[in-house]
């Protein structure tokens, strides 16, 4: 272990950092520094691959290269997520940058006799690309890599997140470094600003305005609060952030401590991320140890410490008042806007909220330059945005693209297309409270007001993409479930006005609705929108107004004609006996559960609907494809 | 000042009043609200903005959005239409989720007329709900014996949580569980017995429709007064006097007492007495208790005790200062003791055929009527407590037009009282009452002027310093529990020392008791009572208790000594740890 001698200055950061740069000489390979190892092998240690026995590949890998006597020579080590996480666990091998996916623990042996001694990649581990069936051994030649920029994820899957040293290898703290040496607080403002950086968490609020109206507000006390209770299903930006690049969240949140006047950072992150808890710990005690957070951080007399505040786990508490409240002992519920955190938040201090994947940005645009960080993405949507890519996609994982990347760009070459070669019918985004986009949006540039013009959002930026498999109406009343468990409860319009949009979705998909139920929903969801309290209740229509709006016949083809176009209404459907195919095996009567198959041995039987449960046992059972699904 | 518009009136405000605030400057604006309360007699604003009904289209910076106008400050340049097309229709489609998620039983519901959702939905024109589904079904609690808890008619306005936890800092109410099945309710939804709820039913009195009222106890009055082997007596506190009035149109303070007599005959009440004897009796214990107490100097401050729910704020909140208060019965529970012993001697009637009924501001008499401690051989000393609305109700259901009756006066001997204890009714009154007592005791000399403003009034802590002759009496006078609390702990820290406080759990006294004629967050309504209960004292031919002769011929006759063997065994009680 490297000593942890305190550093004292901006002068002794950089010095540090030199002294620091041979860890990550095999990953970065830059030129005249050298690294002590021959080879890094870097095994994702991010929740999804730890779940698929990265721990054990790792001590499986690390066993094979003893037996070889190589330990000295190449060393294992876990890092943050990658990303691609359908296939993973993902090995790399550096310096030759050789991209393993869906390694197991008993690969260990092949990958260190056949690639370390043997010089010789293994094939069969490479990436396969699923239309050429070529195998890719680097990542940047990987369609799924390729249009990406990580700036954000820039240190997940390079450094190993359990050591301080390897993220000031990679240049971390240097941006406070800079910040607290040649910056005013207004300075810093400014940057931010011009930077355009805004909201990650889903409203997308311009991060220097924020910072601005904490740092003018009067408080004996301010805060500095980081949003990581990541709600929304499917996505995990936030957590791969933590996990991976821990340090990149602390400095950003020492340099808003420097910039608001705050002492105190709070992270409130939920209690379901344990590994993200433990890398944010380990990396807070080694930060207070060099003297990155405690009092006068690098000698400027910035006094600047975090810890952690564990939630539970409510959805509602990524909302930022709601989120304080929580953190005060009350129950997390949102209040009112006006007065906002920045004026009277935690405690009634001015406290500044600001999601992870917001801060991870920081130390970038203040190392880079706002003109860098500006000059990506679009006129009002700049810099790049992580997506959570789930659903009916080939490459489902973790990608960060600039701002103004098409859907289309995201489904197809990033994300590899339709999974099982389907037709692609939508994609969601914005998670729950977001809205569908179609086939005609999918040329559509991603960016906060694009997303929100055509009924969805930003959001967080979770995507889930589905195919005609999908049944709309299902879609829209699987996300209303989500915000009726989740809404707190506190305003009537979220409490019982989703309530009854999702009792009329029911009717929907019973095929029990009446005529003019769609205009039912379209107003009461607009009222919803309008009246709720807080962003939850504002969005959570979404998901029923654009699949209205877009997949309108699908609606009216459950209402007018009992149909589920998709036939993934369970009530809708309706089994057949197809006469001519039918030839008496009694098969399908003997199997039903509801006894509502009748007809003698060798003559056409008949499905009594009135009474069919709709099991589909009998479609299973019959080896005549005499039924039939109408 | 900042510039604003509604519905194109240019209206000039101060920065930081909200759009109902500033709506109320302009003639003929009105903004319905629901969640919304304004307690402005205690400086308490509830505004949760959970209900929704009173949204606005406000415009600021070219962006028009709706927004509720009790929470939202006005900015400069805000243009506000309070009735646009799709404000009204956004306001009614709110209301009518609300009403879609209420059981409909207006007809049978206790608070029938008096419900505000009710008159809301009077106010709209709702007459059929365009959106309907799944209601709640939550038991109802009826488990406490005074506060009935119906959760199925809660609309979450938070009022009662707010009256619980901020005002009363009892913290018995609070948002619970999520989404739809979100309510306002005791910890894991809790019977409230099982909770520290302490009956003081703040929370009844602000709750818009019926998810909180009291435990009506009158069919058993009315199966009693039918029973002809049961004599039925009756005691009316001091503070429903001043209110009653207000269930029959009658200004709040107006003197009742009467009227209120007369009415309580003609529902057949053998006899018709005043708590206000219990109250002065009260006095003549406590006094001679405090006396005692501070020449000793031992075991200071004497707490009062009359306040039931103060009584189980302390016991379960304080349970290191339950030795603390003074060892006296309410004048309710002295009253009934009497009544049972004293006076049923007299009449000849056993205590088990003798039914007393209280008639009280307070849900939390309910409670201390049925505390063990009050029972002698299973027999209670009070049998059924009425509250004021209860009894409004009596006289209606009987057809007794009470407004149109003449005075009657109270019967003998337990109707007997003196200025002194009407003012029981008011934050301070048992203060003043004592002190006017104590004062001719210590110095043996009459106390000319028996007005002692200086512990009088609304403010919710008070102190003072009465001179008895060289012996400087320090005193405290605290009502509502939040006040209490922080003047306990000052008390436990050592921050002040006093020799005696009087605590009453309700704000302003129990002129403003769980059971009292609804305010609908007038609190100037309160001030009226008060008025009203100083003005009764102010017009009575005796003023201190001792002077009550019923009372002295109850010692003499009865009872011996105030502070004695029999009355101790009749008129104290012990606290108890909870």
């Amino acid at each position: 272990m490297l000593k942890m001698e305190k550093i004292n200055t901006h002068a002794e950061l950089l010095e540090r950092y030199e002294a620091l740069r041979h860890l990550l000489a095999l990953r970065v390979r830059e030129d005249g520094v050298k690294s002590e190892f021959d080879r890094d092998i870097l095994v994702c240690g991010g929740t999804g691959c730890m779940a698929s026995s990265s721990n054990a590949l790792v001590e499986n890998l690390k066993t094979a290269l003893a037996v070889h006597g190589l330990s000295k020579k190449v060393q294992v080590l876990k890092t943050g997520c990658f990303g691609f996480c359908e296939k993973g666990p993902i090995v790399l091998v550096q310096p030759e940058n050789v991209f393993y996916t869906q390694v197991t623990p008993e690969d260990a042996k092949v990958i260190v006799e056949e690639h370390i001694l043997g010089g010789k990649q293994v094939e069969r581990l490479l990436y396969e690309e699923p239309i050429s069936k070529k195998r890719i051994p680097e990542s940047r030649e990987m369609p799924f890599y390729k249009k990406q920029m990580r700036i954000a994820l820039r240190n997940c899957g390079l450094i190993n997140p359990e050591r301080v040293a390897e993220a000031i290898a990679a240049e971390g703290f240097q941006a406070l470094g800079k910040v607290l040496t040649e910056y005013t607080r207004e300075q810093v403002i400014e940057i931010m600003l011009a930077s355009g950086l805004r909201g990650r968490g889903g409203a997308g609020f311009p991060v220097g305005l924020k910072w601005r109206a904490a740092k003018n507000a009067a408080g004996a006390e301010k805060f500095i609060i980081c949003n990581a209770d990541e709600g929304d299903p499917g996505a995990f930006m936030d957590r791969s952030i933590m996990e991976g690049d821990p340090c990149s969240v602390l400095e950003a949140m020492a340099i808003a401590g420097y910039c608001v006047g705050s002492e105190q950072g709070i992270i409130y992150i939920r209690a379901e991320y344990p590994l993200a808890i433990a890398r944010l710990e380990m990396a807070i005690a080694q930060c207070r140890e060099l003297g990155l957070l405690g009092k006068n951080i690098l000698g400027t007399g910035l006094n600047f410490d975090v810890r952690l505040q564990l939630g539970a786990g409510a959805f509602v508490c990524g909302e930022e008042t709601a989120l304080l409240c929580s953190i005060e002992g009350k129950r997390g519920e949102p209040t009112t806007k006006p007065p906002f955190p920045a004026e009277k938040g935690l405690w009634d201090m001015p406290s500044c909220v600001n999601n992870v994947e917001t801060l991870a940005n920081i130390p970038a645009i203040i190392l880079k330059g706002a003109d860098w960080y500006a000059s990506i993405g679009t006129e009002k949507s700049k810099g790049t945005k992580v997506f959570a890519l789930a659903g009916r996609i080939n490459n489902v994982g973790l990608v960060e693209v600039p701002m103004g990347t098409t859907l289309r760009e995201i489904v197809f070459d990033i994300g590899g297309g339709i999974r099982g070669g389907g037709e692609f019918k939508a994609v969601q985004t914005g998670g729950p409270s977001g809205g569908c986009i179609t086939k005609e949006g999918l040329d559509t540039p991603i960016t906060y007001e694009n997303l929100t013009a055509i009924g969805s959002m930003m959001g967080s930026g979770g995507m889930i993409v589905m195919d005609e498999r999908t049944c709309m109406v299902d879609i829209a009343k699987f996300y209303l479930e989500f915000t009726l468990d989740e809404s707190c409860g506190k305003c009537t319009p979220c409490r019982i006005g989703n309530k009854r949009l999702h009792e009329l979705l029911t009717t929907i998909t019973e095929g029990k609705a009446e005529d003019d139920v769609i205009e039912k929903l379209e107003v009461l969801g607009e009222v919803i929108k309008k009246t709720s309290l807080c962003g939850l209740g504002q969005t959570s229509p979404n998901p029923v107004l654009s699949t209205i709006k877009y997949f309108r016949e699908e609606y009216e083809a459950h209402i007018k004609d009992h149909k589920c176009p998709a036939g993934v209404c369970k009530n809708l459907k309706q089994y057949w006996v197809v006469d001519e195919k039918c030839i008496g095996c009694t098969a399908c009567a003997r199997n039903c559960p509801a006894k509502c198959i009748s007809g003698k041995t060798k003559e056409i039987h008949y499905v009594d609907q009135s009474k069919c449960i709709k099991c589909g046992v009998c479609f299973t059972k019959c080896k005549f494809e005499a039924i039939e699904i109408r | 000042m900042a510039n604003i518009t509604i519905n194109n009136t240019a209206v000039d405000v101060e920065p930081g009043q909200t759009i109902l605030e500033a709506a109320k400057t302009v003639d003929g604006v009105y903004i319905p609200t629901l969640c919304h309360m304004n307690l402005e007699g205690f400086n308490v604003e509830h505004r949760v903005g959970s209900c929704r009904v009173c949204m606005v289209e406000a415009e600021q910076g070219g962006r028009k959005r709706m927004v509720p106008a009790c929470c939202t400050p006005i900015a400069d340049g805000m243009k506000v239409v309070t009735n646009t097309p799709e404000v009204i229709q956004a306001r009614r489609i709110v209301l009518e989720l609300m009403l879609s998620d209420h059981p409909f039983e207006c007809l049978t519901c206790p608070k029938n007329q008096g419900c505000e959702l009710q008159a809301l939905a009077r106010e709209f024109g709702v007459e059929h709900l365009s959106y309907t589904g799944a209601q709640s079904t939550y038991p109802v609690d009826v488990s406490s014996g005074g506060i009935k808890r119906d959760l199925n008619k809660c609309i979450m306005c938070r009022r009662c949580e707010t009256a619980c936890s901020d005002i009363q800092t009892v913290k018995t109410l609070t948002g619970y569980g999520r989404g739809f099945n979100a309510v306002v309710a005791s910890p894991e939804m809790m019977p409230l017995k099982n909770t520290n709820c302490v009956m003081c039913g703040q929370c009844v009195n602000v709750c818009p429709t019926a998810a909180l009222t009291g435990i009506s106890y009158t069919k058993k009055v009315w199966r009693d007064l039918a029973n002809p082997k049961k004599t039925v007596v009756v005691q009316i506190a001091p503070a429903v006097r001043v209110a009653i009035g207000e269930a029959f149109g009658f200004e709040p303070g107006t003197d009742f007492t009467g009227r209120m007599v007369a009415g309580l005959r003609k529902l057949g009440f053998k006899a018709v007495f005043d708590t206000n004897f219990g109250a002065d009796l009260t006095i003549m214990e406590e006094a001679t208790e405090i006396i005692s107490r501070v020449t000793k100097g031992e075991n200071l401050p004497v707490l009062t005790s009359c306040c039931p729910g103060w009584v189980n704020f302390l016991e379960f909140q304080f349970p290191d200062l339950v030795n603390i208060p003074s060892s006296c019965k309410s004048p309710q529970q002295m009253w009934g003791a009497i009544a049972k012993s004293y006076y049923a001697e007299k009449i000849g009637v056993k205590p088990g055929d003798m039914t007393v009924v209280s008639i009280m501001p307070c849900q939390a008499k309910k409670y201390e009527a049925a505390r063990p401690e009050f029972k002698h051989n299973g027999v209670p000393d009070v049998d059924y407590v009425v509250t004021t609305r209860e009894l409004a109700r009596m006289f209606t259901e009987a057809g007794i037009d009470v407004a149109k009756l003449q005075d009657e006066a109270f019967d003998d001997p337990l109707g007997e009282s003196t200025g002194a204890a009407v003012i029981f009714g008011a934050t301070g009154g048992v203060m003043e009452a004592a002190l006017r007592t104590a004062y001719e005791w210590v110095t043996k000399k009459e106390l000319k002027d028996v007005n002692l403003t200086a512990v009088r009034g609304m403010e919710g802590v008070r102190h003072a310093e009465i001179d008895l002759d060289g012996l400087k009496l320090k005193v405290a006078v605290a009502s509502g529990l939040g006040n209490a609390r922080t003047l306990l702990e000052k008390i436990q820290s050592g921050e002040c020392q006093y020799h005696v406080i009087e605590i009453m759990a309700c704000p302003g006294g129990c002129i403003n008791g769980g059971g009292q004629p609804l305010i609908h967050a007038d609190t100037h309504i309160l001030e009226q009572r008060i008025k009203g209960l100083y003005s009764i004292d102010a017009g009575s031919a005796k003023r201190k208790s001792h002077e009550n002769p019923s009372i002295q011929k109850l010692y003499r006759e009865f009872l011996g000594e105030p502070g004695g063997h029999k009355a101790h065994s009749l008129l104290h009680t012990i606290y108890h740890k909870r």
